[in-house]
């Protein structure tokens, strides 16, 4: 079990990091993406916008600190 | 188009990856055991070896709409990573990694460590270079993996870390000292953004959305967050000397 975890919390911090957030707000970003693809109008714009969006507010914590 | 930017992307990650290998193996093999070292580089290289080829032909049975959303989503996750790191670093707020200070920490770790021995190696030796090289090389595997089977050419990509690998070793080879002269804040600061430029471009049409213009719309993908990142760069590095 404690390997298990220890295997969990390598892959976490590998992917994810030390910002939980930015990974949070991409999975949002990712169903609106999908929501308005699935409406047929436009939705290509939605995710460069999301990530500046997202990049802006993890350097301004981080800047923060 | 799009191939070039894969193998270019793989080589850079993969070469900056390498130069702080290298610079851990040099570490333990100049203060420690030459031979333990080189042991814990093969032991590495055949673990990441062996992930690459079970993973590789796994992920080209997915179908190719689900992997680019899974793929993308990951891509742009790590890739954000990366870049958030290297605008911290091309702003001042966090030091900028050099290998000189990595390797002279490396070694007095090492020359500090006490004597082990197993299985006729110098354990410290062999277990902090196979480390090294497997961590450091697990970030090379992963965006070969899914740089190559989202694009649908996995030894493209493998390709572009292939010789970037052989360039890092020979060079450290000749130089036989931390490869100080490779630009790897600026090669951080590229990764991050084509990390994150690919993993914008498949997720969203893992998501069912469609780009103008097809491959073609990835340099513009690649031109806006070229310009987001500076343009952070730019804010923070005026915001700083107010916090100063």
């Amino acid at each position: 079990m404690k390997a298990l975890r220890r295997f969990g919390a390598f892959w976490w911090e590998f992917v994810v990091g030390d910002d939980w957030r930015v990974a949070a707000g991409v999975a949002l970003a990712l169903g609106a993406s999908a929501g308005l693809a699935a409406t047929d109008e436009p939705a290509w714009w939605l995710l460069p916008l999301a990530v500046a969006g997202l990049l802006y507010l993890s350097l301004r914590r981080a800047a923060r600190r | 188009m799009t191939a070039v930017f894969l193998v270019l992307s793989a080589f850079l990650a993969s070469a900056v990856e390498m130069v702080e290998a290298l610079t851990i193996v040099l570490a333990v093999g100049v203060t420690r055991d030459w031979r333990s070292a080189l042991s814990g580089v093969g032991a590495a290289t055949l673990a990441l070896t062996a992930i690459v080829a079970a993973l590789g032909p796994a992920l080209t049975l997915i179908p190719i709409d689900t992997l680019r959303l899974v793929v993308g989503a990951l891509l742009l996750v790590f890739g954000l990573q990366w870049l958030r790191k290297a605008i911290l670093r091309a702003s001042g707020y966090v030091s900028l990694h050099d290998e000189e200070e990595a390797y002279a920490r490396e070694a007095t770790e090492a020359r500090a460590a006490g004597i082990e021995r197993r299985a006729g190696l110098d354990w410290y030796a062999f277990t902090i270079a196979f480390k090294g090289v497997l961590l450091e090389g697990l970030e090379v595997a992963f965006i070969v993996l899914t740089f190559g089977s989202a694009q649908g050419s996995i030894p493209l990509a493998a390709l572009g870390a292939g010789v970037a690998i052989l360039l890092v070793v020979v060079a450290g080879v000749v130089a036989h000292a931390p490869l100080t002269r490779v630009p790897e804040n600026t090669m951080k600061f590229a990764v991050g953004t084509m990390l994150t430029t690919f993993g914008i471009f498949w997720a969203a049409e893992g998501t069912g959305a469609t780009w103008p213009g097809g491959d073609a719309s990835l340099p513009g993908v690649l031109a806006f967050e070229l310009l987001v990142s500076f343009t952070f760069v730019a804010l923070l590095r005026r915001r700083r000397p107010a916090l100063a």
